[in-house]
């Protein structure tokens, strides 16, 4: 990269892999569970994670000066608290059905740990473009995870991708259907959300056994 | 029989870890010891129990759309509801500042154990979580607001004890080295959510909550919005009009 120095760039690429935020840092967990049904749901609330995270981390950081520590987590919580609701007033004005499927979790963005986390971690400490870099990172690499669980969750569990109908159509009985294979509709509950992001830690570690933990 | 139903439900059928995954950071990082989860647990029953009653207050006498009627008859139309996020979430951060000086004066013992556990509430997707389902499945009561708080910390509760117990034996037990640590304690709380599922139908064989009746009132209204919208532009037109044919 050109544009980046290489410590700039690894803010990026860092958190992608080996310091990913959902399966390395534990941060931001309840989200990627719960609205990865769908694959279109999982893009949009990374895209808003990407928006809350980026323009947040910026703020905090030039205010990172002036801000008393004791109340700290307040004034951390009403900024991201107004980010939110821009968030969510969007949505609600352009993509409606979606902001019904994602319900509560574009208001529970503002309890994300990866927001308070980053906050925390990096922005009281840097200065505003390493921030921000550091916060596309992190919405990136929480991202990725999302649409991968979304991705197998949407595919195994409905045949579909984005809704389009991927495996052929299980009313018709054409594409694979056609040869006996069945919708796993329990890819749509809840505790498969779980699983999958276990098995995504699992295949993860044993590539990089660096990341082991001992229990 | 309603606050029993709904304390049973909170409680196990929409439990908060297993069945809407909220509060799943504080869950997975501090389930390694039975003594900090017990801690971190009552935490959470005892700030759910306040800041639920308290955002429902806030909600219906200030948020909701029309809650300000008390106020006198021209405040009727008004809806604050896109304030509610930053609302709950100033009620919950002052809450937990509160309890923390509270413990602090009357028990420094237990705010020692506590220590960190108690500002990371305010941050637990939890708390907010149970004010913000308080308010999208329009409970009734201060009295209901107050058992759905308690009920559904207890479940939480409950699940951060279970998953504790389980990481601490699981020590003893061969796991895959690549999964051990995070990636069991996804698997296994997967596994406990399957047997949560089964709670689905205790009370009534499972009564689904009417979506349908929301979404068509609230196009109505982007419809109403929309035709007064129009009726706007053709009056201003008609003043253009007017004040066109005044110049001529």
């Amino acid at each position: 990269m050109g544009l980046l120095s290489k410590k700039d760039a690894k803010l990026i690429t860092d958190p992608l892999a080996d310091d990913n935020p959902i399966t390395i840092q534990v941060l931001g967990i309840c989200s990627a569970l719960a609205i990865t049904a769908e694959l279109k749901a999982s893009i949009v609330m990374a895209v808003s994670v990407l928006f809350v995270l980026g323009i947040g981390n910026v703020v905090i950081s030039l205010m990172r000066n002036i801000i008393p520590s004791k109340i700290r987590i307040i004034v951390q919580l009403v900024v991201v608290a107004a980010l939110v609701i821009i968030v969510d007033q969007v949505l609600k004005a352009f993509a409606y059905e979606l902001s019904k499927t994602l319900s509560v979790f574009v208001g529970l963005i503002i309890t994300n740990c990866i927001i308070m986390g980053r906050f925390e971690a990096f922005a009281l400490a840097n200065g505003p473009w390493k921030s921000f870099l550091d916060g596309i990172g992190n919405s990136l690499g929480y991202g990725v995870i999302l649409i991968i669980v979304g991705f197998f969750r949407e595919l195994l569990g409905s045949g579909t991708l984005l809704g389009f109908k991927v495996l052929g159509d299980p009313i018709e009985k054409t594409g694979l259907y056609a040869i006996g294979y069945e919708n796993n509709g329990f890819m749509l509950l809840s505790p498969m959300a779980l699983i999958v992001v276990g098995i995504i830690i699992w295949v993860q570690r044993t590539r990089n056994k660096a990341l082991v933990e001992d229990h | 029989m309603e606050h029993i139903e709904l304390f049973f439900k909170s409680i196990f059928i929409d439990n908060m870890v297993f069945a809407t995954f909220l509060g799943m950071c504080s869950y997975l990082a501090v389930s390694k010891k039975v003594s900090t989860a017990v801690g971190l647990g009552a935490a959470v029953i005892f700030v759910l129990a306040i800041t639920v009653p308290l955002n429902w207050l806030l909600d219906q006498y200030l948020l909701q759309p029309g809650a300000l009627k008390w106020l006198g008859a021209e405040y009727v139309d008004y809806d604050l509801s896109f304030l509610s996020f930053i609302m709950f979430i100033a009620t919950i951060a002052t809450m937990v500042q509160l309890v923390e000086i509270i413990v602090e004066k009357f028990s420094p013992s237990l705010y020692n154990s506590l220590g960190i556990f108690l500002p990371l509430i305010a941050v637990n997707c939890a708390i907010l979580g149970g004010s913000l389902f308080m308010q999208s499945r329009e409970i009734q009561s201060l009295g209901l607001a107050f058992n759905y708080g308690i009920g559904s910390g207890i479940g939480w509760f409950l699940a951060i004890l279970a998953i504790a117990a389980i990481r601490e034996k699981i020590r003893y037990s061969n796991v895959p080295p690549a999964l051990r640590g995070l990636g069991i304690t996804f698997i296994i709380t997967g596994l406990m959510a399957i047997g949560f599922m089964s709670f689905g139908g205790m009370l009534t064989g499972g009564d689904e909550e009417a979506p349908k009746e929301e979404t068509t009132v609230s196009i109505e209204k982007e419809s109403i919005e929309n035709v007064t919208f129009s009726t706007v532009q053709t009056s201003e037109d008609k003043e253009i009009a007017n004040n066109i044919k005044v110049n001529e």
